[in-house]
Parts: structure tokens; sequence; C-alpha cells
């Protein structure tokens, strides 16, 4: 299976690669997948507390190239936007940006679920009720 | 040096140079029919049959009128499982297998188990072996056939095929492997090893795809198979199909090459192996063999990266051509299941990396490989979450991972 142009180009060199204190009040931390299913993905996110905007964004996954690029992606995607817009990325924008084949889907939606899953551990430091997540699965 | 280097030998093999330059007439000017019986293009294809009948049969010890030839090794396996389960059927229903067989086995019992047979499949130990005491207790009087692989394709473990033998054949049973990973590369004879039926392949050991032989002892005891094709009733009524001539010459070429250069090669091949898998194993922390280092083939290794998922470790060593028992390589997203069979956790089966080496693999490609993979299991682990909390002394089953 070939991997697409922008696949490899995350793989080579992935964005925003790194930790960010998960004690921290502003750090949303979500960790997805689980290594006897070969992938797993933790995106952490940093909100500015004036504003609800991400102004950081950092990611570490273990998982093949499709999974490293979703979640790189995601990583660029998400610095910038308000909490309610990062809420509104969809796992099939992911798949249309970096080509997925239908096989690989699953990676896209891993990496929603991480946003989500960070911006959950957020509210909840945060004093706001967990949003209910649809299951994907 | 040429990149992409092949490392994948255990997948397939080139074809020797010179089993093409024997091959190659039988596609042109020698092009007769082995039935034809009454005139020189079919004699002299047949001649060439003939004797590449006696090519195969005498590096694993066979008589040539014991060598069915095949379009490979899943047809030869089908052939003889099946064909066992017919001929015997009124000497029992009972076959004996083991989990880490190929799929060309494993899958011709399932078939015969949708039609009323009886399969045991014998585990193995964390070497990738049976257990001999199991193996003699699952033999019941309606036992027809054993089937044990020589040596495994995903991680090299060479069974203890003489012992397993004596054991079978002293019951009244046959036996059966799939030495399609093992012919060529290590001493196989179907005398002193106890062999009723092997199967093998042309495209294992540098030889064309398309072909491959099914030997069928024909005395102590003589062993029938039943046609699992109905033709002309080549090959002693075992297999019809007009021959493939050019793959058979082939193939017997391949094997006439292989006997003559596998006290050599052989010991090259494990130095080298040793080499990459010495390397790789003491410099990079948390790797892991996979299967038996005692009983395993020359030229593989099957290593676990801990922290590292083997397809994207295969994307950035994409220079190098490897195989992996990784979920994300196969349609199934489950990792390899003849790594599940030695107790490698599901994990560690994610992040397992077959290197095979050949006759063509070269030491300077060896010193290529070992930094190569080095630096990408390094770049990798970096970004690994995995690794971090490795590193952090995470205990992972108390982690609450959230499947998917």
């Amino acid at each position: 299976m070939a991997y697409s142009d922008k696949v490899i180009d995350h793989y080579n060199n992935p964005r925003n690669v790194g930790t960010l204190d998960k004690n921290k009040k502003e750090v949303g931390t979500g960790l997805v997948g689980a290594p006897e299913c070969g992938d797993v993905m933790r995106l952490q996110i940093e909100v500015d507390p004036e504003t609800k905007t991400i102004i950081d964004a950092k990611f570490k996954t273990y998982g093949c190239g499709s999974a490293i690029a979703s979640s790189s992606l995601a990583t660029e995607w998400l610095k910038g936007k308000t909490i309610d817009e990062a809420l509104k990325i969809d796992n099939m924008d992911i798949v249309e940006e970096l080509s997925l084949p239908p096989v690989k889907i699953h990676c896209s939606v891993l990496a929603e679920d991480a946003i989500k899953a960070a911006i959950n551990d957020w509210r909840i430091k945060n004093g706001l009720e967990p949003l209910k997540l649809e299951d994907h699965h | 040096m040429k990149i992409p280097i092949y490392l994948d030998n255990n997948a397939t093999t080139p074809l020797d140079p010179r089993v093409l330059e024997a091959m190659i007439p039988y596609f042109t000017e020698k092009f007769g029919n082995a039935a034809s019986r009454n005139h020189s293009f079919g004699w002299e294809a047949e001649e060439a049959v003939d004797y590449a009948r006696e090519q195969v049969a005498k590096l694993i010890n066979a008589n040539e009128k014991e060598i069915v030839f095949t379009s490979g090794a899943t047809e030869a396996i089908n052939l003889a499982i099946k064909g066992v389960a017919e001929m015997y059927e009124k000497k029992g229903d009972h076959i004996i297998t083991v989990v880490t067989e190929h799929k060309a086995v494993l899958d011709s019992c399932k078939h015969l188990e949708r039609l009323g047979k009886k399969v045991t499949y014998l585990p193995v130990n964390k070497e990738g072996l049976i257990d001999l005491n199991q193996l003699a207790d699952a033999i019941t009087d309606k036992t027809i056939l054993v089937s044990v692989m020589y040596a495994n394709n995903e991680i090299g473990t060479i069974q203890n095929i003489r012992e397993i033998s004596k054991i079978v054949r002293s019951r009244g049973v046959l036996f059966m492997t799939d030495a399609t990973q093992a012919v060529g590369k290590i001493p196989v004879d179907v005398e002193a090893d106890g062999i009723d039926l092997l199967a093998m392949s042309g495209h294992k050991i540098y030889g064309p795809k398309g072909v491959g032989a099914l030997y069928v002892r024909r005395k102590n005891p003589r062993v029938k198979v039943t046609a699992q094709m109905d033709g002309g009733g080549h090959e002693r009524g075992m297999r019809s199909g007009t021959l493939n001539v050019p793959g058979i010459v082939g193939l017997g070429k391949a094997c006439e090459i292989a006997q003559q250069e596998m006290p050599t090669e052989s010991v090259r091949l494990a130095k080298l192996r040793d080499k990459l898998e010495h390397a790789l194993t003491t410099t990079i922390e948390e790797t892991y063999v996979n299967g038996s280092r005692e009983h395993r083939l020359p030229h593989v290794s099957n290593i676990s990266f801990n922290f590292v998922e083997g397809e994207g470790l295969m994307m950035g060593i994409k220079n190098i051509a490897v195989s992996s028992g990784s979920a994300c390589t196969s349609a199934s997203l489950e990792p390899s299941y003849v790594l599940k069979a030695l107790g490698v956790n599901d994990e560690l089966a994610h992040s397992s990396i077959r290197f095979g080496l050949g006759r063509f693999t070269t030491e300077e490609e060896i010193d290529y490989t070992i930094p190569y993979v080095q630096q990408a299991v390094a770049r990798l682990r970096e970004v690994s979450p995995l690794w971090e909390m490795f590193k952090e002394g995470v205990d992972f089953s108390k982690v609450e991972w959230k499947a998917h």
C-alpha cells in the first residue's frame, strides 16, 4: 500500500511532538488506543483561560505511519482554534486531508477521539461537565 | 550497493540467474508437452522433467519416482492433507497438526473439519517447539496423519523432526511436513528424518514462482493420496494438468544449486544474521528475539522492538524490505498468530520485524541495515507515548487503555 505524500511528510517531519505538563490546569490530555491494538495516541492541548483558545498542542503516537500523521495533523489544526471550533474537527476531515485509504480510517477516528478526550480532560479540570462523546465503534 | 535492500527472503527469493538460464530454452525452442509420447518435442520436454525430478529428489534424499510436481507448496500441502484424508478415510478421520503452521495447512485442516473430520492443533512453547509427549498423547487409533512444519516461516524455528516422526510412525500414522522454508536451506533427508509426505516450493529457494513439489513415499510404507484435480492423470494420477516444464526445470536447477551451496551458504548467512541480530539487540534497549535461537534457520531473525509499532517502523526503514507481525500489515487487524502462539503479547507482536537474509545478501547491506534500523527505532521512540511512559516507570497493566 502506498502512502500519500502528506502522510509521508507528517511521518518524516511530525509537527508538535512532545509533552505538556499534564498537571497544569490549562492542559488537557487525551490518551486513546491500547498497546495490544497496535496504536496509542496521546494528544495534549493548552488552553488560554480567558479566550478558551488552544495556544499549544503536542502529541506522541505509537502506531503506523497513518496514525502518526493523523495525530500530527490534528495538533496542527488545533493550534489557534477555540475549544468550540476544535470540537468540530471530524475524522473524515483528516481522512480527506491525508487521503487515507479505508483500512486506515480507524487512525483518523483515533485522532478525533484523542482531541475529544483532551478537551474533556481540560473541561473536568476546569470544573465543567465532561461532554458526552458519541461512540464511533 | 543497491537500494532498497531485500531482506524478506522468507516471503520469496529472487530467481538465481543460473536457474533462469536453465529455464529459458523451455519457453521457446524446447516448448514440447512432456506428455506427448510420439515426437521429439515431447521426448525433449519429458527428458528435462525427468532430470529435474532427479535433481529435486536428490536434495531431499528421495527417489525420483516419489516426486509429484505441483504449482507450489500450497497446492502440494492441499493435495497431501486432503488427499490422505480421502484415501485413508476407512482407516480413520483424525489429523494432528500445530497452531503455528502455515495457513495452507491450517485452512486445509479447517476445510476437512467442515467435512466432519477431526483435527487436533498442538500448541507450541515460547520457542515455537511442540511437546513430544503432547504429540504422543494426541495420537489415537483414528489418527491417519500428523503434519508438522519443518521450519517456521515467521520465526525460523526448526522442529525436532526426527523425534516427531519416530513417535508418529511407531504408531502406524503417516508423517507429513511442510518443508517450504527448510528445503535447500538446511539438510532435509526424507529417509533419516522419517518423512512420508513433504511439501516444497520453487520460489523460496531461488527458483521460479508457480512451481513446487510434493514428495510421496513409495515404500515402507507405500503412501497414496487421492488426486484433488481431475484430468489427464499426470504425475502418476496424483496431479493432473500439463506439466509446467520451464518451471520444473527451474525448480530442479534451484535444488541442484542449493545442494551444492548449502554448506557454505548456511554458514555465511548465519554469520551475517548473527551480526545483525547481535548489533540490534545489544545496542537497542527493549528488543526481544522471537522464537528459538538454538533451533533456527540460519538466515532468519525475528525481533520485537518494544514501544515501536511494526508498520510504523517499516515506513521508517523504507530502504530495506522486511516484514512485520503487526496487525496493520494484514487485512485482519490481528497481529501474527504465530507470535501469539509463542506467548508473545500483542504489543510485542505488533512491534516485530522479520529479517530474512538470502543468497544475495551482502555484508555491506547488513552494515548499512544496522545503524539504519537503530536510528529509525530511536526516532520513533521519541514520538512514542509508550516509550515515554516506560521511561517514567509507568506500569502499563495499571493504565486504563481506551481500546477502540
